[in-house]
């Protein structure tokens, strides 16, 4: 796959525990035992968060085709998700794939 | 409400297992006089049951994890659970007596992100701790433990379960967990034996120590608050259930046996024989556990304690009840506010009866689940 210009790539940390909880995940950092929930739609986000799909691609598949919502605001409102989760070191981002050795344990299953 | 809190309701709404208490095995390497199990191995699961156990409770929804024993590194395969555990996203946090961790256990215990230790010392007096784990050089090596397990960032909680042998050195033992940087909690849990021998429950300290320790500022907080007498119960408070076991939180046997807390032998199945979710859903112990609310409990609906009482079904259990009051508790709200429970007045005791002791959970710092 051609890499697109400005491409970016999120994978969850390796310090974190994640459980769905009747369609919300929670998650909680192993570093400050920091405690996370994430409504269903952010949580399809982290389900995705694999280190080696594209942000755009998981904004356009998983975001706007099951919760109806348009490309702008879809990506606009990710890309603070994204900020304020990897300010909290629960996700990382990249602008290039993620080796397989600095992703969550069951990602890299 | 916090946020944890909030999802401890939601578990507790969708009967979601949220938290497993798992010891995987009873073997351990300190012989403490106070200690309930029988530490030889009647056949432990094998690293392949545990790790499917640990793959149906990922799939029942459990998020907190607790690995304890006995001691969890008596089984050689320890790490490899932890690591299939933290594949498996369980937030884990391990009971150990940490004599065996030394600087590359502590490092592995970091890289694979355990979320907390908690520590058994008894006493800050090696003459005092080694003489309760009968273990020469434990509190040593424990401290020694504690120091790679903090100098690996991981976060450790000093438990200090106190008794007759050790009842003067809580101040000591919270000197040396501020000198670590490391929580101190302290919990003076004094069960009976496995095979139902109750003569360990002579090493509980006696109830004026505890009521000296409840009106101990340094480790109750607030004295005038903790120890206030029970405000006149909320409406809905006959409707509470007891406490979490049964509810949001399962315990598994190094053998597979399933009970709704460490602390409530009731058998209610086994993984061996049958899915942990089926076990959950359908077990009658535990659905009848469940059924439990205050209204039912015969004597504790009608105490002035019933909207502020720790009541332990599980030691209720134990004592022949699970509706029942649990003594200890009783004990507690007394020694804590100066008022008898109803479960004394209706023995005519204005205080409690030596030698059933008392039982206290009281905790700073760090929540531990």
């Amino acid at each position: 796959m051609t890499e697109k210009r400005n491409a970016k790539y999120i994978a969850k940390s390796r310090a974190i525990a994640s459980r769905m909880l009747g369609g919300e995940m929670m998650i909680m950092s192993a570093v400050d035992s920091t405690f996370f929930t994430l409504n269903p739609v952010a949580s399809v986000i982290w389900q995705a968060a694999d280190g080696r799909t594209q942000l755009s691609e998981i904004v356009e598949q998983q975001v706007c085709s099951e919760f109806e919502i348009d490309m702008e605001t879809a990506q606009r409102d990710v890309e603070r998700f994204v900020e304020e989760l990897s300010a909290h070191g629960i996700l990382l981002v990249s602008d290039c794939p993620f080796p397989e050795s600095s992703i969550s344990p069951t990602e890299a299953a | 409400m916090s946020l944890m809190q909030e999802m401890g309701q939601r578990a507790l709404d969708l009967g979601v297992p949220m938290s497993v208490h798992f010891d995987v095995t009873y073997r351990c390497n300190e012989r403490c006089v106070h200690c309930y199990l029988d530490h030889d191995d009647h056949g432990e699961m094998t690293t392949a049951e545990i790790k499917r156990v640990l793959e149906e409770l990922a799939d029942a929804g459990t998020f907190f994890l607790t690995f304890s024993g006995g001691e969890v590194l008596m089984r050689r395969d320890f790490f490899e659970l932890l690591e299939y555990a933290r594949r498996l996203m369980f937030n884990v946090r391990i009971k150990t007596n940490a004599v065996m961790i030394g600087a590359a256990e502590a490092r592995r215990m970091m890289e694979l992100g355990v979320d907390q230790l908690q520590v058994s010392i008894y006493s800050h007096r090696p003459e005092v701790h080694d003489a309760i784990t009968k273990l020469p050089g434990s509190l040593r090596r424990s401290v020694e433990a504690i120091r790679f397990l903090t100098g690996q960032g991981l976060r450790v909680v000093i438990a200090n379960v106190l008794m007759k042998a050790n009842v003067g050195d809580s101040a000591g033992v919270q000197a040396l967990a501020r000198d670590l940087g490391v929580a101190y909690t302290l919990d003076p849990t004094i069960t009976p034996k496995m095979d139902g021998d109750r003569s360990i429950l002579n090493l509980r300290i006696p109830g004026a120590e505890l009521s000296e320790v409840f009106h101990n500022e340094s480790l109750v907080g607030n004295v005038e608050e903790f120890c206030a007498p029970p405000p006149v119960p909320a409406e809905d408070a006959m409707e509470e259930y007891p406490c979490s076991a049964g509810h949001t939180l399962a315990y598994i046997s190094p053998y597979g046996d399933v009970f709704p807390c460490v602390q409530f032998p009731l058998p209610s199945g086994n993984v061996r024989r049958q899915k942990f979710i089926d076990i959950w859903r359908h077990s009658s112990e535990l659905n009848e556990v469940r059924s439990i609310q205050a209204r039912d409990l015969p004597v504790c609906s009608g105490c002035s304690h019933v909207g502020t009482c720790t009541r332990c079904p599980g030691l209720a259990y134990m004592e022949g009840n699970m509706r029942g009051p649990s003594t200890a508790d009783c004990e507690k709200s007394f020694h804590r506010t100066g008022i008898p429970s109803a479960n004394m007045l209706r023995q005519g005791l204005s205080s409690p009866s030596a030698p059933a002791g008392p039982l206290i959970q009281i905790q700073s710092a760090v929540a531990w689940i």
